[in-house]
């Protein structure tokens, strides 16, 4: 044992170099994230919106084209930070997905013409003076505790512009877990990206209790998985004397050391992973959260965060159990069958559009597992093609679900949704398109997607999984149809729910959103190409 | 003294921490259950980290004690905000969100 080395000897800890240029964009976003931070604490209230707005666009914006700029000039994979962070073709094209899926997110986001003064949560002093003029609820009281719109009536209410730091902390966190070349970097970005999701989902204006119960379980259920996870990391450790993904990789191929701990710590490190990628039997907070957070905060964490999770995933298993793949292909088949049947059987039975959306990612969190299992370069493209897709859907549904809005805000209930067509035939037309592109139909990205994935699979040796996805895209699809004949051929209600008309940042993402699934779906090729461009670097 | 003990008790603290999360009611204890798990797997890194005779695991455990802050921060301020509307922090009674 050597341990007595480490009293005597002591240890120099020189600076790793850092290629400034390939992690720029993570840079960008974490310097846009404290900028913001600053601007809340020293603009004053009724100047912070607009302001914010502006930097946040302005940072992903020059995040963006500090990405376009690094990758069009061609780059080898590069890792920086010492081995930190590896600058490879499948973390530059996940930082681009997470980049372009946080604009049309952050639009939502910033809308105020939906909801009067935007849907988080007034502040304290202005909460407090409306519960003692208006008299609101006290505890224990109804959950549809509905706020009045604060400020005058004749100016624009304040908003809350908290979320705009938290947004782009999460997405920094986001794009340094894809990129994360260690473990330990993998469970800082994990934590970087999770707080400050944890906090948004608690700020809703409208169903504050509904808000807060989705926080606090998100956040007890996060911080146990995140806790797993790290004791995962802990055995890996014990078992490979490093966290860095390649040395874990060398040393399960090359020791004579005991397995168990190997897998043990394998099989704890992919409770976390899964649980952020909602993967079914770690899936239990999904609905729940999908369903009391406040809509465009569903929309950012149900797109990047499943794109930051499965690469992550992929990352994790490509690398640093490439070599022992058929120790744990057995396994993770399970979870991926068990993700799709939850998902497709549960998502039948729901009420609520916002629980069902959830069910429905559960699924399509199954139908990733199959690309993240498939260890070859068409797994990687498949999968990466898949998140880019199936995020951009996403965020245009639940654009389109913060449309349609009863008089407590918005319909959540499916009755509500019945014979919409009827009263707006554009919104229930849209809804019907992205509906059937998460069914996967032809012509619409989602058919590319489950057909890249599916394919990449068959290949590498998994036709039963394939002919169970396929099943379960058909009994998906039944659900989907479901709200769509619902909108068509239903009688709408007398009360029903009323739809209204976005301003320009909701109509712009929601377009977005659509063309995006549309030209996927029509012309996937020059993406499908980019995926494919580049496999991990190690 | 063999290390092995050491990662014995860290894996029955976690234990305890992990059984503490699913059997406790009360929001704030389950949140110190996991904070439980977090200081268990810190003396697993720490015992590894002395039988590689490397200092990955030490560095790893401080890192780690960093995030357990920030958690806290976090976790506390939305219990805190939930109790203030609820007057409850018993995570049974949050049961609004269900089906």
């Amino acid at each position: 044992m050597t341990t007595t080395s480490l009293a005597q000897a002591p240890v120099l800890i020189e600076m790793p170099p850092i290629d400034w240029a390939a992690s720029a964009p993570l840079w960008i976003v974490f310097t846009g994230a404290c900028v913001s931070v600053l601007l809340e604490a020293f603009l004053p209230r009724h100047q912070r919106w607009p302001v914010q707005v502006l930097a946040t666009g302005l940072t992903l914006v020059a995040a963006l084209v500090a990405l376009a700029g690094y990758a069009l000039s061609g780059p080898g994979p590069v890792l920086t930070f010492g081995t930190a962070l590896a600058v490879d073709g499948p973390s530059l094209f996940l930082w681009g997905t997470l980049i372009v899926l946080a604009i049309p997110s952050l639009l939502l986001l910033a809308d105020r013409s939906v909801e009067p003064g935007g849907v988080f949560v007034a502040s304290a002093a202005e909460r407090a003076a409306a519960r003692n003029g208006g008299g609101g609820s006290g505890p224990g009281g109804p959950p549809e505790h509905v706020d009045r719109s604060y400020g005058a009536p004749d100016e624009t209410p304040t908003m809350q512009t908290e979320p705009f730091p938290f947004v782009l902390f999460a997405l920094g966190g986001m794009m340094a877990f894809v990129a994360a070349n260690d473990l330990l970097t993998m469970f800082i970005a994990l934590e970087v990206l999770s707080l400050p999701l944890y906090l948004l989902c608690g700020l809703a204006r409208r169903r504050r209790l509904l808000s807060q119960e989705a926080a606090v379980k998100y956040f007890l259920l996060g911080a146990f998985a995140s806790a797993f996870f790290l004791y995962g990391i802990a055995l890996v450790y014990g078992y490979a004397g490093s966290v860095s993904l390649r040395e874990i990789s060398e040393a399960a191929a090359g020791t004579l050391a005991s397995d168990t701990l190997l897998f043990a710590g394998l099989a704890l490190l992919l409770v976390g992973l899964l649980f952020k990628g909602s993967v079914a039997p770690f899936h239990t907070w999904t609905p729940d959260v999908y369903q009391g957070a406040p809509t465009p905060v569903t929309a950012f964490m149900a797109a990047c965060t499943k794109v930051a999770a499965f690469g992550a995933i992929a990352r994790v298993l490509h690398v640093a159990f490439g070599s022992t793949v058929w120790e744990w292909r057995g396994v993770l088949w399970v979870v991926a069958v068990v993700s799709m049947v939850v998902g497709a059987v549960l998502g039948l039975t729901q009420t609520d559009v916002k629980r069902m959306i959830a069910y429905s990612s559960i699924a399509h969190a199954g139908f990733l597992m199959l690309g993240a299992m498939a260890l070859t370069p068409d797994g990687i493209a498949g999968l990466m093609f898949y998140l880019v897709a199936y995020g951009f859907t996403t965020v245009a549904v639940f654009g389109v679900i913060s449309l349609v809005r009863g008089p407590d805000g918005e319909a959540g209930h499916l009755s509500q949704w019945a014979g919409l067509a009827k009263r707006s035939p554009l919104v229930a037309g849209i809804m019907t398109f992205l509906l059937l592109a998460l069914a996967g139909i032809p012509l619409t990205s989602g058919f590319t997607a489950k057909f890249a994935v599916f394919s990449a699979a068959l290949a590498d040796g998994m036709a039963p999984l394939v002919v169970i996805a396929l099943v379960a895209s058909a009994v998906a699809a039944f659900f989907y149809l479901r709200v769509v004949v619902l909108m068509y051929f239903s009688e709408p209600a007398e009360d029903g729910p009323t739809v209204v008309v976005p301003g320009a940042f909701t109509t712009v993402a929601i377009t977005l959103g659509t063309l995006a699934t549309l030209v996927l779906g029509i012309l996937p090729t020059p993406v499908l190409d980019w995926a494919a461009s580049g496999t991990f670097a190690g | 003294m063999t290390p092995e003990y050491y990662l014995l008790l860290s894996a029955l603290l976690f234990t305890i921490g992990a059984v503490g999360v699913l059997v406790r009611r009360n929001a704030v204890v389950v949140f110190m259950c996991i904070e439980l798990m977090l200081n268990a797997v810190n003396l697993s890194l720490v015992t590894f980290s002395r039988i590689h005779g490397n200092l990955d695991g030490q560095v790893m455990a401080l890192f780690v004690m960093v995030v357990a802050a920030c958690e806290v921060v976090v976790g506390l301020a939305i219990i805190t905000a939930i109790f203030r509307t609820r007057q409850s922090s018993s995570v049974d009674d949050a049961n609004l969100l269900k089906y």
